[in-house]
């Protein structure tokens, strides 16, 4: 120590500092990703709990805590898609969820089209009452929905599940293509014009291929709310034959409360195409919500 | 007017027709007939109905002891939603708008409950809570704490905690993603002339993040308040209202007033009600952001 030369003390003195930061920024690191970690561990475990219990028996399901079942069923899934009818509601779902999509962005992006690019009278009204179904929260009026089903004869009906649920994919598409098109240059349409291209073919050949990026996003929030729509479900479809998955699921509940093993083999099976769609496509998700959420 | 101009403004017409004709049956209807329907006695089926004025709002607003107890429930929930979930929500945005690592990561996992129906979270938390075989008692027994076990959904005492800590599970993800972005549009360089002016993080947060990132807190909130007062598909699919009336919210409500006892112009006054307290929410936010901007 006493041979020590100044510098040295300094040098020493100086590096013991660095260290002290950099232990510190360690330990901070440390404990955000240990608290980051555990919030994730609380979002991912009642799913894989889920999963591993659809893989016991019914026997074993309340005694077996384990995570990972030593001798997985996978016969349950066998059970549920074929003795339970999950199959039935997993078309169904498949069937309402392809059919509103497509509707909701044919149907959306023709009348944002309009609004965007063509001059016809009462244009800016019925912009504005159009949009305003996303602005006003109307509870209950699934009440006069239903009556109105009834009057058309549409309760119990796959076309009367279809039609609102357009519907109500309508007004967050029109608006989120009308501001893409609007952001779009209109030169080349224009030349299209000019080349005598009409109004309807430079829309589905020249504008809706544009789009693209925007309907992607129209497209998975409509997935989304489509496959996990429960309430109208139930007021409107009675035949286990229409059931979307959801329905189904509460349905089977209600019928065999305690078979475990089969209700939670038919929530992976919910749950599967949803956990694809949203991990192929999490950008346009999360870019979706925020570009939206900010901009507003 | 010559043939071609004629053909140019039906053609316009053709292109919003679709949706126009979609809303007006399916949104327009539906929301003035709910006004109509709200001023009748009809029970949904037989083919005559009274026009009985204002009956079913006085009847509802003085006599319906269960309708006020379900909002006193949504507002516990939407609360709840309002203080721990959203500030759950902004705290581990601030902890990830840091470059840190796998950042990515943990959004794709936070937003998992999110994309998730109501309907799937609430069976499978169904069991978590289970009086005899759900994961929280045996959690509870493995710790010591046995005593504290019971039916948690089942309990009046605990009923509505509970489905409120499943709402918010689902719910932090969203909230998380959309504080996390407005942070990010936060420009570094406020943070960098702020440092050098010689502000702590503290200061840093309360001066430079809290103001600029106002409108961000009032959207989420606003979407929170108006998604959580609408709660249903996790109290269907959980407690189905019960025990008791104990986790009614105004949703089930209209749904048992409707199919349960088929009263339908009832159950059309509780939804414009309804209706009318979550505009008055909503109004108050407005005037409230709006006030806070100027300041």
């Amino acid at each position: 120590m006493s041979r020590m030369t100044s510098t040295h003390v300094v040098a020493e003195a100086s590096r013991a500092e660095v260290n002290y930061d950099l232990v510190k920024k360690r330990a901070v690191s440390f404990f955000v990703h240990l608290f980051l970690i555990l919030v994730s561990l609380s979002c991912l475990f009642p799913l894989w709990w889920a999963f591993a219990s659809s893989l016991k028996t019914q026997q074993t399901v309340f005694t077996d805590l384990s995570f990972f079942p030593k001798d997985p069923q996978w016969s349950n899934y066998y059970y549920a898609w074929a003795k339970a009818d999950f199959s039935r509601y997993f078309f169904n779902s498949l069937l309402y969820t392809a059919v509103v999509v497509v509707g909701v962005v044919l149907i959306a992006s023709m009348a944002a089209y309009a609004f965007s690019r063509l001059k016809f009278w009462g244009k800016n009204v019925m912009f504005l009452v159009l949009i305003s179904t996303m602005m006003i929260p109307i509870p209950g009026s699934f009440i006069a929905l239903y009556v109105l089903l009834n009057k058309l004869h549409l309760v119990d009906t796959r076309l009367g599940y279809i039609l609102p649920q357009i519907n109500g994919g309508l007004a967050l598409g029109i608006f989120l293509l009308k501001t893409f098109f609007d952001d779009l240059p209109k030169e080349i349409e224009d030349s299209a014009a000019i080349d005598g291209c009409g109004r309807f073919r430079t829309y589905w050949h020249i504008a809706l291929p544009l789009a693209r990026p925007a309907i992607a996003v129209l497209a998975i929030f409509n997935i989304l709310a489509v496959w996990n729509e429960y309430l109208l479900a139930m007021l409107v479809l009675s035949s286990k034959d229409l059931m979307p998955l959801q329905r189904g699921l509460m349905v089977f509940q209600g019928a065999h409360i305690t078979q475990y093993p089969l209700l939670m083999a038919g929530i992976v099976i919910t749950v599967l195409p949803v956990l694809a769609v949203y991990l192929l496509l999490q950008k346009h998700i999360i870019k979706g919500i925020t570009a939206g959420a900010v901009k507003g | 007017m010559s043939f071609n101009q004629v053909r140019k403004v039906v053609g316009s017409y053709v292109f919003v027709a679709p949706a126009f004709l979609l809303f007006v049956t399916f949104s327009l209807y539906p929301f003035l007939k709910v006004f109509q329907l709200s001023v009748t006695n009809w029970d949904g089926i037989s083919s005559s109905m009274q026009y009985i004025g204002l009956e079913n709002f006085k009847d509802l607003w003085l006599d319906n002891p269960v309708f006020w107890a379900s909002m006193k429930n949504a507002f516990t929930v939407t609360f709840l939603a309002l203080t721990a979930q959203n500030f759950l929500a902004l705290f581990l945005a601030l902890l990830c708008d840091r470059d840190i690592r796998g950042g990515n990561v943990y959004r794709v996992i936070f937003y998992l409950p999110p994309v998730l129906s109501g309907i799937v979270v609430g069976l499978i938390w169904n069991w978590i809570y289970d009086g005899n075989y759900g994961l929280l008692n045996h959690f509870l027994r493995f710790i010591g704490l046995g005593d504290l076990a019971r039916a948690w959904l089942s309990d009046a005492k605990t009923a509505l905690i509970g489905v409120s800590v499943i709402h918010m599970w689902k719910g932090f993800g969203w909230g998380f993603v959309i504080l996390l972005a407005g942070l990010q549009s936060i420009p570094r360089e406020l943070y960098e002339a702020a440092r050098v002016d010689g502000a702590n993080t503290w200061v840093m947060f309360k001066n430079v993040t809290v103001p600029l990132m106002i409108p961000v807190f009032i959207l989420v909130s606003i979407l929170t308040i108006l998604g959580t007062m609408q709660i249903f598909d996790i109290i269907i699919s959980t407690t189905g209202g019960g025990p008791g009336y104990h986790t009614e919210v105004p949703i089930t409500r209209i749904v048992s007033t409707m199919i349960g006892s088929s009263k339908f112009g009832y159950a059309c006054a509780m939804g414009v009600t309804f209706g009318l307290i979550l505009l008055a929410i909503s109004m108050v936010q407005i005037r409230v952001s709006k006030m806070m901007r100027q300041v």
